[in-house]
Parts: structure tokens; sequence; C-alpha cells
């Protein structure tokens, strides 16, 4: 593979949490989510029961990679920031350390500046987490050279996902 | 790119049907959308012009059940099969971990499946993959059509290696879910042996 394989903890996701918290508090978001460019989600905030998190976050990446490849017709390295309005609700997403998108959604009770402001400051942290996912990822593959648990399936336990 | 969370015990990975254009990529996931329980599917989002054609990509996700503990959650992405739409193909292949070829079996169309398979090498290759490494799989459609090349002369001229190559009726399911299943036992695979 070309890419390395992405190993979410427990530790890690409280870690995102924490800053996805604060941030919906801080910038008086409705919901905030932390996704990969692939379009998994890794981490949100708010109360997101009456969203469909996963299509969410789907197509958030397949937005940022289309603005990616806009970006490059015009010669620009990136877009790193695009922002949504909508009649109620509008949607500011940011690339994250190069590997991750930050979706932050809010409606009248907040404004584009404080978003921005709030979504700045915790970038870096988030930037700051995700390097050290990505490192902590790759000096484990160079070590085990494999994605335990994984390395211990059977073809049992892949036969049995289809009985 | 496999992403695993522990966090909430699953594994997720991305399958793309890649194929030229109108030879039933979007089909096969819709028949996988009607026949997969509501508990084990999200949202069908399909990006389609107003004539039905895929502009950007359809995207499924699906729940198969769990494998050592973890949830097993398969996003099925299909691109665009328009020549044209070279651009969006490439994004959508972006951390891909598994690759369903969907052949178009008419004569016709014979150039175009020899076209995409090359596309999707170039592709490939722009992400740093390689057809041979990536996990993959050979599916011949539209088998019901009186134009349908026989299936050895398609194997002769689209199978790659050794992929498992499957006969379809997209719009009846034929092959359908054994095509789906070969690949994502082929991803697996290839996560316990990486």
């Amino acid at each position: 593979m070309a890419v390395s394989d992405l190993v979410l903890l427990e530790a890690d996701h409280a870690r995102f949490t924490t800053v996805l918290q604060r941030l919906c508090k801080d910038a008086n978001a409705r919901f905030v989510f932390l996704i990969d460019k692939n379009g998994q989600q890794l981490a949100s905030a708010g109360d997101v029961s009456a969203l469909d998190p996963t299509s969410l976050a789907s197509l958030a990446a397949g937005n940022v990679a289309a603005t990616d490849g806009l970006a490059k017709l015009l010669g620009e390295r990136e877009f790193s920031i695009l922002f949504h309005e909508g009649e109620h609700d509008n949607l500011h997403i940011n690339v994250v350390g190069g590997k991750t998108i930050l979706l932050v959604i809010f409606d009248e009770r907040s404004s584009l500046g404080l978003v921005r402001l709030r979504v700045k400051k915790a970038t870096a942290e988030l930037a700051g987490i995700v390097h050290d996912i990505t490192t902590r990822s790759q000096a484990q593959r160079a070590a085990v050279g494999s994605l335990a648990p994984f390395a211990e399936i059977t073809d049992d336990d892949i036969d049995a996902l289809f009985s | 790119m496999t992403f695993i969370n522990y966090a909430a015990r699953e594994i997720n990975c991305k399958i793309v049907y890649y194929g030229p254009g109108l030879g039933g990529k979007t089909t096969n996931i819709q028949f996988i959308y009607d026949k997969t329980g509501t508990g084990s599917k999200g949202k069908l989002i399909s990006l389609a012009t107003e004539s039905e054609r895929t502009l950007f990509f359809d995207f499924l996700p699906i729940e198969l059940g769990t494998i050592r503990g973890f949830r097993t959650r398969f996003h099925l992405y299909t691109v665009p099969g328009q020549v044209f739409y070279d651009a969006s193909r490439k994004l959508i292949l972006k951390g891909v971990d598994g690759v369903v070829f969907v052949a178009d079996s008419q004569e016709a169309r014979m150039d175009a499946n020899v076209e995409s398979i090359r596309n999707l090498r170039e592709n490939l290759k722009e992400h740093g993959y390689t057809m041979e490494r990536v996990p993959y799989v050979l599916q011949l459609n539209k088998r019901d059509l009186p134009t349908a090349v026989p299936t050895a002369d398609l194997v002769s001229a689209l199978r790659l290696n050794e992929e498992p190559v499957f006969e379809a009726v997209a719009p009846k399911g034929v092959g359908v879910f054994e095509t789906l299943k070969a690949v994502v036992k082929s991803v697996l695979v290839d996560l316990k042996n990486r």
C-alpha cells in the first residue's frame, strides 16, 4: 500500500473529542466533525443524532478532493478553507494537518468570523494530534510489520462474515 | 487506506467499482442497496446528471458483521465511466482498499473495456498503487445480452493475473453479491497479510 494505514486508539479519540467539544462551544456551533481525507469519520462533537455522519463525511471528503483538483488546475497548492452558506445552516470546512478535514456546522447563533477565529486555534491542536498518530502508526508498522490484531485473522473468520 | 478505529471498535475499508460508461457499476451498487437490510446499510448517495449518468460518484456504506470483535464497514464507491470524467475517477481512487472492474460484455464495448483498464492502471499508479498489488476482482456484466462476447474471450482479453472473475447480470442481481464477497475477502486477506 502506498499510504500507511490509520489506527485510531481510544486515547486519540478522547484527545480529538476534547478539542472538538471545546471548539463547538467556543464557536457556538451546532456540530463539529473531524474526518479523514478518504471520507471516514474520526470524531465529532454536538448532538449529531439527527444527522447522517457517514454520508456527511463521504460528501465532505469528495468536496475537498474536488476543490483540491480545482486548486491544481489554477496552479494553487490547495484551497485550505471552504465555506457553504445556507438559509439556516452554514458549513465551514478546512484541511487539518494535510490528512484530515474539520467540518463546523453553525447557524445564526454564531458568525463566520467567530468560527474562523476558533477554528484557527483548534486546527493547530488537531494537527498536532494527527501528527502524533501518523508518527506512531508508521513506527508501529516498522516495528511489528503488520496491523495487529488483524494479522491474526483466519480464513474462517472471513468466511463467517458471509455465512 | 484502511482505517481501524479502536475507540468505536470498527474497521473501515474503501472499495471502488471501476469500468467503462454504462457498464453497470451504479446498477451493482443499487442492487446491493435494495437487497441489504436496513440496519446494515447507510444511505445510497448518487451524484448523477439529469440523465442518471454518474457525475462524480455513488456511495453506499454497508456493514457485514464483526471480525475479532471489530465491526467491518465497507464504503462502496463507483466512478463515472465516461472518458471525460477522468479527474473525478482519480479523486475517488484515493485511499482505495479494493477494486471491482465492471466490464461490459458486449462486443461493441470491448475497446472501452480495454481503455478503462488501462486508465485504471494509470490512475492507481498516480496514487502509488499497482494493479498487481491492489485487491482486485473482474466482473463480466451484461451476460444476458445477445451481443455478449463468449466468456472465455473476455477472460482472455481482460483478465490480468489470477483475479477472481464473475459473470453478472446486474439488474437481476446475478453475480452481484458474489463479486462483492470476493472483493471483501481479497481486502481482508490483504489486510491480514500486510
